[in-house]
């Protein structure tokens, strides 16, 4: 028992709360939603060791012993999650405070970010299904609230389909656990596990998992993404970082979750299935990626690129596969994040969003230019960078599993990365300069500072991998041995 | 156009009381029987609804000067605090207690940390349930 893994999501909570009172003191929300998030980092950090000497923890509420209580349960991989979600929620603040506006730090802004990101990291580390539902509701509700906020026309319309799209899977969601807990009788993932695994996986509990399949495939944007790129293309830079880095992650970390721990047994049904959804995801994201002239859905559609290709290696389920999918998870973490930064630095200096409307921006923003060059070459898989190694370890697993097709479609797809991005590059970055030098908006410091940040965690993550191997290879181990997990939750 | 509602006010005025001690009632028996944090507060919230819609909004607002959403952000705040504190003692994050003790007038009485994380439920209840109820009338 350790009482430290619950504070990832009970500290933002309780900051959430006490910044409400602080309503008008902008000042204080700041550095109190500042600090939280770096705690959270360093907290992760040292239970990230703690659980590479001592094995994965838990923590019963209230002293319920499992299977009957709630419980949190926190391996490598639900850590490094929550690691990578401290970071980007930490830059993305450092963004707000020279973006967002008085208008939005008055109406409980700061509170609903830390609500969100403790629905986030509630998600990562619970261990019981149900709890899991609830802190996908904290997390979409405070989206709700964070995407609609500003109240501008196409961000009430965006976010209609939006809270239409996640109440409706939420309860497909709903259903899925109502079918489980029918069939299998308990809630703990630990239990759950070991209950299938004693039975079987009888075709009925295949179909169960099909729908669990649904709702993380709508909450992912695992190929239902048609709702993704609208509504992310609508909200604030600051809150579109936001969504982009951490929100369909959620549902990559449940699927991920799901199908390796509970319905491992059927790989030629619901595997399969997830590898078609992966390639299909692929393809329709890179045409959607190629198609549009607006940045913001370009950018969009990229997200929508990663989740398909993240889910690849979770098709083909092999140790290499999936510790690329890690590496790549917290990559992509990182960079979309920045991407989405940077795509909205742009807009703001130049107050366009087409591509053919903006050109020749290196000359009055050379660093912005050059991160985002830094960006597109990481995203493609290029060497020091961080996607390399995820995209090298995916490749590794599909080709020992022998599926050449979503070898060939993922490694496509990062060609029309590639092409999507280097469109935007020569497009607005390259030709004549738009921008005389007395328009020129002057670019604030507070501004790029995240995107400088960020710029080099991408760097160190590509040229630290060695460093992280250990931790990568042990969440990868969890995950491909439910014994470990379930050692840990019910026999310890 | 002005209605004429002495009757209602005359009713009102007796009713919230009821209400109110309802409200209480229902608050403490959720310990062991149906009841509870929730429940109580709506019944709470409910007894401030009617006195919305009985008499107008400036004059409750002047006789209850309480921001709602500050009443709901405390009962939060004051929940959340409940499964903190047990971190002060070592025990689980949310760990209850409870004890029985000799009070002079009530005799023999269970007293319980669950009972601190329900209050904070009610003013929950109460500070949401008023903020939309009021936030919709300011619309109209």
């Amino acid at each position: 028992m350790s009482n430290l893994i619950v504070l990832p999501m009970a500290v933002p909570v309780l900051a959430g709360i006490i910044l409400v009172f602080f309503r008008n003191q902008v000042q204080i929300q700041r550095w109190i939603s500042l600090i939280v998030m770096l705690a959270n980092a360093g907290l992760a950090i040292y239970l990230l060791n703690l659980i590479q000497a001592e094995g994965v923890m838990r923590l019963d509420f209230g002293g319920w012993e499992p299977p009957f209580g709630i419980l949190f349960v926190a391996d490598s991989f639900s850590v490094i999650l929550v690691l990578t979600t401290s970071v980007v929620a930490a830059v993305c603040l450092l963004y707000a405070f020279s973006s967002i506006g008085k208008r939005y730090e008055n109406m409980f802004f700061y509170s609903f970010v830390n609500f969100l990101v403790a629905g986030v990291n509630g998600s990562f580390l619970t261990g019981d299904l149900f709890n899991l539902y609830v802190c996908f509701e904290i997390m979409l509700l405070a989206s709700y609230v964070l995407i609609a906020l500003g109240g501008k026309k196409a961000q009430l319309r965006e976010s209609i389909k939006y809270v239409l799209v996640n109440v409706i899977s939420s309860w497909f969601f709903l259903i899925a656990i109502a079918y489980l807990y029918g069939s299998i009788g308990t809630l703990n993932m630990a239990h759950i596990s070991e209950r299938i695994a004693e039975t079987g996986q009888a075709p009925l509990l295949t179909v169960i998992s099909i729908v669990f399949l649904t709702v993380f495939g709508l909450k992912a944007g695992l190929l239902l993404y048609f709702w993704l790129p609208g509504s992310y293309s609508v909200a604030p830079t600051a809150v579109a970082a936001l969504f982009g880095g951490l929100l369909t992650k959620v549902g990559i970390y449940a699927m991920i979750r799901v199908f390796t721990l509970f319905f491992y047994h059927e790989p030629s049904i619901s595997h399969s299935l997830i590898g078609v959804m992966a390639a299909l995801t692929l393809i329709g994201g890179s045409i959607g990626a190629v198609a549009y002239k607006d940045i913001r859905l370009i950018v969009s559609y990229n997200v929508v690129i990663a989740v398909g290709f993240i889910l690849v290696g979770l098709a083909v389920a092999t140790p290499a596969a999936l510790e690329g999918s890690i590496y790549y998870l917290m990559h992509d973490m990182i960079v979309k994040t920045l991407l989405f930064l940077l795509a909205g630095t742009m807009i703001a200096v130049t107050g366009k969003t087409k591509i053919n409307e903006m050109s020749g921006l290196i000359r009055n923003y050379p660093l912005l230019g050059w991160m985002f060059f830094i960006v597109m070459l990481s995203l493609a898989g290029i060497p020091p960078f961080s996607g390399f190694i995820g995209k090298v370890l995916v490749g590794q697993g599909t080709v020992e599993a022998g599926s050449y097709v979503l070898l060939t479609l993922a490694f496509i797809s990062s060609i029309f990365v590639l092409y999507s991005l280097l469109r935007i590059f020569l497009g607005c970055f390259w030709g004549e300069t738009i921008i005389s030098i007395e328009d020129k908006v002057p670019m604030k410091r507070g501004w790029l500072f995240p995107s400088i940040l960020l710029t080099f965690a991408t760097i160190g993550l590509g040229l630290g991998a060695e460093f992280l191997a250990p931790y990568v290879s042990d969440a990868a181990n969890t995950l491909l041995d439910p014994e470990v997990y379930i050692d840990a939750v019910l026999y310890e | 156009m002005r209605t004429n509602n002495v009757i209602l006010r005359a009713v009102v005025k007796l009713v919230v009381f009821i209400i109110l001690t309802l409200a209480v009632y229902l608050f403490l028996s959720g310990h062991h029987s149906p009841g509870g944090g929730f429940i109580g507060g709506l019944v709470l919230a409910s007894a401030f609804v009617l006195l919305f819609i009985a008499f107008d909004i400036e004059t409750v607002r002047h006789a209850i000067p309480f921001d709602f959403k500050k009443v709901a952000a405390l009962g939060a705040f004051i929940s959340v605090s409940t499964g903190f504190a047990s971190l002060v003692f070592g025990e689980a994050f949310l760990t209850q207690a409870f004890d029985y003790f000799e009070l002079p007038f009530f005799g023999k009485t269970e007293l319980s940390t669950v009972t601190i994380f329900e209050s904070g439920v009610a003013l929950v209840v109460v500070g949401v349930v008023v903020t939309i109820i009021l936030s919709i009338v300011e619309d109209v």
